[in-house]
């Protein structure tokens, strides 16, 4: 992809030679040589921890790297805040969003700027800001309030304050982790645009098809060093950059043991449930499944995914409609009978929802049998018998922690998954509920979390797999629902990626039929 | 109908102690920072004023010196809050406590100084005085503090809302981190305001003391108001304007309980708050008990239109956590 772009006479923007930076007890990055030319994306390729985002960081002034050089320019730099580094250019857009909820998309982009001086003249700045969104086709209201927006409009947001403030080189940290899919081509298509304008883009990511897709080279880190320095990307097979990223060969292909479908689990039959502002969220959804399969659910997110798996585990209320369990209504029963009837949760949300981030590893896993004997005794609990059953889940689920009486919130997101998964499995479910279960890991971490729900499928259990991920879905579901504004629009038994497409933007399926028909 | 129109009149007199405190504790709280010490702060400047107006004999002096007290007060909670990172509910009383106990200690004495004190000075508005009713409710012989309260609130108003200082001010309440990478500085802009709080604080007892009831009662110069400004910061919903709704209307409230205990007869029956002095303790409850009720409207309309609490109201700033 654009060879001629990359010829050496291109102006290079960025030099980073050898930076190093340590933290307590690791070397996050060491001796690393990044470089960055005019007019391209270059992908910052590695696992989580593997330290991309520290280097953005040094180079985005938030930390000062303890070794090496950076020059931009040509001109040696040395950034103590990140207000140095726009003032050079650089501006990152970080994974959290750093807007302001209740100001407006121009008061956002204003903050912290010398001018205005005093008296802020809002409509003339929202021109301002409109003209720049137009030139870019980030299009975004300059008068709307951030939280009137999409993710997809805040992430908008972000690059033009970062336009706004004339940064040419734009860092964008992990871009598509918040993103639906059709936001994720939007994004891609304004990052083109902005190359084609001269901007230089450090893309971060651990998504190879990502990387793939957008980067003209790539740059890899694995454990803080190097591994693949600035290579075009059309020279290299995402084979090779899952071993220079991983170390080691990755199976793309999940192996997929043929397992005897048995009785339905779940049923739902015209379940409704209204979201947190009162606003029907589910509007009538059927669906079964099975035990020994994995049932898919996808959607663009904020479709009733979230409301259907509180509203299944007993979290929300159910305003009409059934939920059956093994021929069992469960429709609004608590949470505490669900767990009894084999209902298990792995929550989207791994820190609020899915644990309790002060409580240690252990308190963190008994919380579902903590009455049950051996662990409980009447109202006491048996602390030997807890620490003895942590510690044997530490080892069968490989959970990566000094001690069981470390808080949970010290682990990284993937040890954090096992945590929760090794709770859930372990409660032997009937039913598996799981939302978002590989969101924001690494590779390997993915690889062990996918292994798992398969390892439940085999033992008999019905799966009820909600994701964003497509990828994931097609490969590890034995069928597919598609929720579009809390109604499943169809059923996709073979993949077909078109027609779930179709369906996640509101098609039903018997439209879509027809419509070949014709 | 005069009747109605003194306690109007006096509600915006009395209200005005509340409107000063009100608007300053907004202040604080859009950066994030909640105080509870504003009834101590208000005795602070209530005692600073009158005993610095009785030793110099200018009681514009002792407001300006009654302020700068408060102020100074007030910094005590910055640094257990902001530096310290210390829970702010805990130390806001703590703050109170402190700053009532001072403010009886040095006040010892001054009580017996009745009518030696100059007071701030108190006339009618020429032109606006002769509008209709509203001439008699606003600009008939009052304080000049209350007049002073109606410029005030629309430029408070402006300033948070249409300017480059008040919208960093906003962020810093909202979402610290944000305003923190852009270059703002998240420490020193809390600092400022809750010296502003302490101020305003200030400038709220000294109106009390030098004006509005002219006078060092110990406790009772403030009796709660600190306690119901915070009520009506929330009521207010962080915005002048309706502070100063607010202030007015708890101002009318708590002339009319106290008007209302004056005649033997009320509407043609025996005046109960009259015969039995003890129902006026269930008076005396009333605008507190009104507080509850405005907080309780206050905060659902604040949900539903989504212009509630400043979200990082409360929670001390720690650079490089995530989220807030």
């Amino acid at each position: 992809m654009n060879q001629e772009k990359l010829s050496t006479e291109t102006e290079i923007v960025v030099r980073m030679s050898g930076v190093s930076k340590r933290f307590p007890g690791v070397l996050a990055n060491d001796q690393v040589d990044f470089d960055l030319r005019k007019g391209e994306v270059h992908a910052l390729l590695g696992e989580n921890g593997a330290g991309k985002s520290t280097l953005m960081n040094v180079l985005a002034g938030m930390y000062r790297a303890d070794g090496g050089t950076i020059t931009v320019h040509d001109q040696l730099v040395d950034f103590g805040s990140p207000r140095e580094a726009i003032e050079a250019g650089i501006g990152m857009v970080h994974q959290h969003f750093m807007l302001v909820p209740s100001q407006s998309v121009t008061e956002n982009i204003l903050l912290g700027l010398d001018e205005p001086r005093f008296r802020m003249h809002l409509p003339q700045y929202n021109r301002k800001i409109e003209q720049m969104a137009e030139q870019y086709g980030l299009h975004v209201d300059p008068a709307a309030r951030i939280w009137q927006l999409t993710v997809g409009e805040q992430q908008r947001v972000e690059i033009l304050k970062m336009l706004y403030r004339g940064a040419d080189v734009l860092i964008m940290d992990e871009p598509t982790a918040v993103l639906a899919p059709s936001e994720i081509d939007e994004l891609f298509n304004t990052l083109r645009s902005m190359t084609a304008q001269g901007k230089s883009i450090v893309f971060i990511s651990h998504k190879l098809h990502e990387v793939m897709d957008i980067s003209d080279r790539v740059t890899v880190l694995q454990k803080g060093a190097v591994t693949s320095s600035g290579v075009p990307t059309a020279d290299v097979t995402r084979a090779d950059l899952a071993r220079m990223m991983v170390g080691r060969e990755v199976v793309f292909r999940i192996d997929k043991k043929d397992v005897e479908i048995g009785d339905v689990v779940l049923s739902v039959e015209g379940l409704k449930a209204d979201n947190e502002k009162g606003l029907p969220a589910l509007r009538g959804v059927d669906l079964n499944v099975h035990a020994g399969e994995i049932v898919g659910l996808a959607g663009v997110a904020g479709n009733g995914q979230s409301e259907l798996s509180e509203t299944l585990a007993g979290l929300r209320e159910a305003l009409d409609g059934k939920v059956m369990v093994h021929g069992e209504d469960v429709t609004n029963k608590s949470v505490k009978s669900g767990i009894r009837q084999g209902i298990s949760l792995v929550p989207a949300d791994r820190t609020l929802v899915g644990t309790a981030p002060n409580l240690s590893v252990t308190d963190n896993v008994i919380m579902k049998n903590y009455d049950q004997s051996p662990i409980g005794h009447g109202w006491m609990v048996n602390s030997t018998e807890a620490g003895n059953y942590a510690t044997e889940l530490k080892d069968d689920y490989d959970i990566m922690v000094p001690t069981i009486d470390t808080s949970v919130r010290l682990l990284s997101g993937g040890n954090l998954q096992k945590v929760i998964l090794a709770r859930e499995i372990s409660s032997d479910p009937k039913l598996m509920i799981a939302v978002q279960p590989t969101r924001g890991l690494d590779v390997g971490a993915i690889e062990g979390v996918q292994k798992l729900l398969l390892e439940q499928r085999e033992s008999g259990a019905a799966i009820l797999l909600i994701s964003e991920e497509l990828e994931e879905l097609l490969s590890l579901s034995d069928r597919i629902y598609v929720i579009y504004e809390g109604e499943i629009m169809g059923e996709v038994l073979d993949g077909d990626i078109d027609k779930i497409g179709q369906m996640m933007t509101g098609t039903r399926l018997e439209q879509i039929d027809t419509q070949g028909d014709a | 109908m005069d009747f109605i129109l003194i306690i109007l009149a006096s509600g915006v007199a009395t209200g005005t102690v509340l409107l000063y405190a009100t608007v300053g504790e907004a202040f604080s709280e859009r950066s994030g920072i909640l105080n509870l010490g504003v009834e101590g702060m208000m005795l602070i400047g209530a005692m600073t004023a009158y005993k610095v107006s009785a030793a110099t004999n200018n009681p514009w002096l002792g407001l300006l010196v009654a302020m700068f007290a408060a102020g100074a007060i007030s910094q005590v909670h910055a640094f257990i809050t902001i530096t310290l990172q210390s829970d702010q509910v805990v130390s806001g009383l703590a703050l109170n406590f402190l700053a009532i106990g001072i403010s009886l200690v040095l006040g010892e004495g001054l009580t017996s100084l009745r009518d030696v004190v100059p007071s701030l000075p108190s006339f009618s508005i020429p032109v606006l005085v002769q509008i209709p009713i509203l001439g008699r409710i606003f600009f008939t012989n009052q304080s000049v503090m209350v007049y002073l309260g109606f410029i005030f609130v629309p430029l408070a108003w402006y300033y948070i809302n249409r300017t480059r200082p008040g919208l960093h001010l906003r962020a810093v309440g909202e979402y610290p981190a944000a305003a923190d990478t852009l270059g703002i500085g998240v420490y020193s802009l809390r600092y400022f305001y809750v010296f502003v709080g302490g101020l305003l604080a200030g400038l709220g007892g000294a109106t009390i003391s030098l004006s509005i009831s002219p006078g060092w009662f110990g406790a009772l110069t403030t009796a709660g108001q600190g306690w119901i400004a915070i009520g009506l910061v929330i009521f207010a919903q962080w915005n002048p304007v309706r502070a100063a709704f607010g202030a007015y209307t708890f101002g009318a409230l708590r002339r009319l309980v106290l008007d209302i205990q004056g005649p033997a007869t009320l509407l043609g029956f025996a005046n109960p708050f009259f015969y039995n002095p003890h129902n006026a303790f269930f008076l005396k409850m009333i605008p507190f008990a009104f507080t509850i009720v405005v907080l309780v409207i206050g905060s659902r309309e604040a949900n539903r239109k989504r212009i509630g609490t400043p979200s990082a109201l409360g929670l001390p700033y720690i650079r490089g956590q995530r989220g807030l």
